[in-house]
Order: C-alpha cells, then structure tokens, then sequence
C-alpha cells in the first residue's frame, strides 16, 4: 500500500474541455507571436506577410483564450479578482502562484499583441496611421515591442504545463517537463498552423520553409521530451496503461511520426502532402493536452 | 494575533455518530446534496464518503474484515481540512480569496474567491471541493466566525465522545502526546500522531491520532507542497524557449536551404 504515490491522494479541480481548449490556444497564441517575431527579425523581408498572419492569429488567439478562461470560472464576472485585490483595489501579484502570474501575462500580453495586430494591420493597408509601424520592428521601439511579446509569447505558451506541475495532482506535480512538453508542442502546433494558412491562401514566401523544417525540429524535439515525460513519471505512468495511454499512442503516430513521413516525403499526397502534415499535427497537440489532462483527471482519490 | 488554535482528533474513541457532521453543516448552513434526494454509497455506512466543497466534515468509515468475516474491525476518523501551517491552496491561490487567520488557520472568503479551482489541485489532502451553490471553492473555515466571537467550532461541540478536541495547537499537542503514552502504556502500540509535529508542511493544525498507517485513512504518507516542482518546472521550460528560439533563428536564416525547397516543391507539383 506504501507505494501509492502521495498525488493519488488528492481531488481533480475539474478542468476539463474549456481548459484543454484553452491550453491548446493559449499556446497557439504564443507560439504564432514567436515565430512570426522570428519571421520579422531574422526571415526575409518577403516574410513581412508570414509575420503578419502570426501577429492576428496570435491577438484572436489570446482573446479567445482569455473568454475560455473566464467561462470556466465557477464565478466568471469575478474575473478580475485575479488582477485586483477585491477587498483593497491593490494588484494581486504572487509570483510563486504560476496561475498568478500567467493571469497577468495573459493581460500584458493580449496588450502587447495587439499592438504588434495593430502594426501588422497597417502595413498590409487595413489602417491608415503610419504611426503604428513603429509597433513593429524594424526600429528601436518596434524591437521593443517585439523582445517584450516575444517572451510574454514563450510564457504564455509553457507556463499552463508549469502551473499543472505546481498542484499535487497524479502526473502533472509528478513530472518537472510538462511546461517544456506543452512549450515544444506550442512551437510545433503553431508552425503548422502558419504553415497550413500560407497552403490555403496559396501565398508563400520563404519563411514558409523556413517554418516547415523548423517543423520537423521541433516534432523530433517532443518526441524526445515526450519519452523523457513518460521515463520522469516511474510508476505513475502506469495511469496510461488504460485508454489514455492508447489515446497518447494515438497522438505520437498521428501528430508526430506521420507528420515527420509527410515531411521527409517518406509518404506524400502530392500538393495536400505539407498541408495534410499540418492538420495531423494540430491534432496531436489537440490530443496531447487532452491526455495529460483527462488523465490526470479521471483518477480517483485513494 | 492569538495564539494558534486547532483540532486534535482522536480516532480511537470516534463512534461513528457523524453529530460533527450534522453540526458543521447546521452552522454553516450547508445543503445536504446538490441538489436532488442524496444518494447511497451502497456498501457503507459512509453515505458521505468524502470531503468536499458541501461537506466539510466527513466521518470516514474504514471497514477491515478477514475474508470470512469472523474478524474485523472498523476504524472511524472524522475527518476535516488540515489547517496546514504552510498550506499548499493558499500557496496557490489567485486571487487572495485563501488567507491564514488571526488563529492560525485557512480559510477562503467566498467572496473574493471566482472558482478557478486551482486550490483543489494543490490540496495535498484532497480537502477543497466547489460548492455549487456559491461557486467557489470551500471548505472548513475551522468555524472562524465562532472563533472570532470566542465560541468553539461546531464540530468539536457537538462531539459527544471528545474524539474531536479543539484548542490551543500547544495544549493538544500535550493532550495528543499523553494519550498516545498512554495508549501505549495499555498495549495499543500501534497510536501515533500524524501531523503533530513541525515536520509535516510545517505541522497541520488539525492533527489525527492514528492506530493504521496514513494511507489507511486516505491519507497521503508525506504531503507536499505544490511549489517544490516550480523552479525545476520552470528553469527546464525555460532551456526550451531558448533551444526553440535558436531553432528558430537557423531555420529562418537558412535561405538557400528555403529557397532551394520551394524549388524542389515546384518541380514537384509540376511533375505531378
């Protein structure tokens, strides 16, 4: 009986479809801001319209994210007590509280964001105030701006695994590499994404390819992070001999291995080949957060 | 601040009645059930069988039988929120809603708290539940608004056999430890304390007097604190940002190798 682990001795909170659908767009959001920062700073200066998509992905994702998050609130006008001392009107700041401070990353980044949407919309001519492109690099505030979003971005899309390591639930407090698993498959899942709208619209420009591989990176990257995860768990991993474990199988060979086939062209679809390895790696990163989260969920205390 | 304040339950001498049950829930007028005739667990007398946010009392019935039934013995705890001294929900808590109290002890204010459920993820004891009722999180308050004017906590009144005692956390901890002596003076080895002392999350001030071990009772061996994954957690995600940030870099520098690509996916698409 000694061998059950302290974690199975505690409650699931209940985070279910609203915070897996936010897990997933939270790191859309963050990880469209990064790359399409990337795309501005170090791509070609025909990626300016790569960026620009990953700038409106990143702001409608960040909004979404916020609106998942408030639904799920038991008491959801109460919101803002996250942000503000309810009884004093003082901020409420704990930066060992990693939902503590994602609350305020969320806000400050949704407001960089949107000035990096706003300096996008610009310079493709949706707004008329020139002023707004010196939002965007380059230019000295425009890096700024960037550095700033950039890592709020990165925050935002890794802190959600941080913040499940920091509760004393079965899988989540017994791992330390689910905020770096949920980062990699931000990058991963928000590539693609990028990757997959550049197919739709039938606009490409080098960065494009320059997406893909980074791709391909960082699928290798989360697969080695995935085996590292299910290694750090020890007998805890025994959870995914059930359903889930079929259910994460599941996500490896759809988001990871088939994807990586359809890229080396192990496999191909003719023109549907890169687009198809796009979708098949959203749903992996889909089925990921839906694993590491309902998993955790369904067990039962002792 | 007053002196820290606290229950010492013995689980020797509980009997089952559930009165602490009945009067946590009088007093602080809590609902039966969410709603709808509250159901049976079926295969105990334990209908509540565990805390949550509308039961912040649980008489838990452990019930040892040899497979023949000819021995067995039923071991009662009452069980309630720990009050730890480093708590792991207020640790967490979002929004200030979880405070320690003049006594010592943890409550949440219903009405700072916004249900976000973190605390219930990062109780070690699986204590915090949503009462649907508020939508917030709750759970014993340790009667804080008896304390405040100088009456003890309802569950520990009402206890006819004194399993629950309440009092300062430096007078039961003497209580606890003669009783133990004296327990073990009668021959009832196997009584110890579990978490009377510093040691556990810097000592609960709710402790238990125990004759099983913790996970017995569906208590967890050595509780923790949420925090101890959160530097490691942290400092590896934050290798990764940067391994993905340098990925990135290369990968957008590498214009021939881009460039060369579409070439390739051309050729490809002509071809085809």
């Amino acid at each position: 009986m000694s061998a059950v682990p302290d974690t199975f001795f505690t409650v699931a909170p209940h985070w279910r479809w609203l915070i897996i659908c936010y897990f997933f767009v939270g790191g859309i959001a963050g990880g469209c801001y990064m790359l399409a920062l990337l795309a501005d700073v170090f791509g070609d200066p025909g990626d300016r319209r790569l960026a620009h998509t990953g700038y409106y992905i990143a702001f409608a994702a960040i909004v979404l994210s916020g609106l998942l998050l408030t639904v799920d609130l038991g008491r959801p006008l109460r919101f803002w007590h996250m942000l503000v001392q309810s009884h004093t009107g003082w901020p409420m700041f704990k930066p060992w509280s990693p939902m503590s401070v994602g609350s305020w990353a969320l806000l400050l980044f949704g407001a960089v964001s949107f000035l990096s949407f706003l300096a996008a919309l610009e310079e493709a001519g949706q707004l008329r105030w020139r002023g707004l492109s010196l939002l965007r690099p380059p230019g000295t505030f425009g890096y700024i701006v960037g550095v700033v979003g950039g890592l709020l971005g990165f925050f935002v899309a890794g802190y959600t695994g941080v913040l499940l390591s920091a509760t004393n639930r079965p899988i989540w407090a017994d791992t330390w590499l689910l905020g770096l698993t949920f980062l990699v498959s931000a990058a991963s899942i928000s590539a693609a994404l990028l990757v997959l709208v550049s197919y739709v619209t039938g606009w490409f420009s080098a960065g494009v390819y320059a997406l893909k591989r980074f791709d391909a990176w960082a699928l290798i990257l989360e697969l080695l992070v995935l085996a590292a995860l299910v290694a750090s768990l020890g007998a805890v991993a025994r959870i995914w001999l059930s359903v889930w474990g079929a259910v994460l199988l599941a996500m490896v060979i759809i988001g990871i291995v088939a994807p990586l086939a359809l890229h080396w062209r192990v496999v191909s679809a003719g023109r549907l080949t890169a687009p198809i390895a796009a979708v098949l790696v959203l749903i992996g990163g889909f089925l990921l957060r839906v694993v590491i989260v309902l998993s955790s969920e369904g067990v039962k205390p002792v | 601040m007053t002196e820290p304040m606290g229950f010492f339950t013995d689980t020797t001498v509980c009997i089952g009645c559930k009165a602490c049950e009945v009067a946590c829930k009088e007093w602080n007028q809590l609902p039966a059930s969410a709603g709808g005739a509250p159901t049976l667990s079926g295969d105990s007398y334990d209908n509540t069988r565990r805390l949550d946010g509308l039961h912040w009392r649980h008489v838990r019935f452990v019930e040892q039988f040899s497979p023949d039934r000819r021995d067995g013995r039923w071991l009662l705890m009452s069980d309630v929120c720990k009050h730890c001294v480093q708590a792991g929900c207020l640790e967490v808590c979002p929004t200030g809603a979880i405070i320690r109290t003049e006594f010592d002890t943890v409550v949440i204010q219903s009405d700072t708290c916004n249900g976000c459920r973190d605390c219930i993820a990062a109780c070690p004891f699986g204590v915090i539940g949503m009462n649907p009722v508020s939508g917030t999180a709750q759970k014993c308050t340790l009667c804080y608004d008896r304390l405040q004017a100088g009456l003890e906590p309802a569950c520990s009144k009402a206890c006819p056999t004194d399993s629950i005692v309440f009092g300062t956390i430096a007078e039961l901890r003497q209580k606890a430890q003669a009783r133990v002596g004296k327990l073990h003076a009668q021959g009832e080895r196997r009584a110890y304390l579990y978490g009377a002392d510093d040691r556990m999350l810097g000592g609960l001030n709710s402790f238990f007097l125990l004759v099983d071990k913790p996970e017995v009772y569906g208590l967890p061996p050595s509780p923790r604190l949420p925090t101890r994954n959160l530097m490691p957690s942290s400092l590896l995600s934050a290798a990764g940002a940067l391994v993905l940030g340098l990925m990135g870099v290369i990968n957008f520098r590498m214009r021939g190798a881009n460039a060369e690509a579409r070439e390739k996916e051309l050729a490809d698409e002509r071809r085809a």
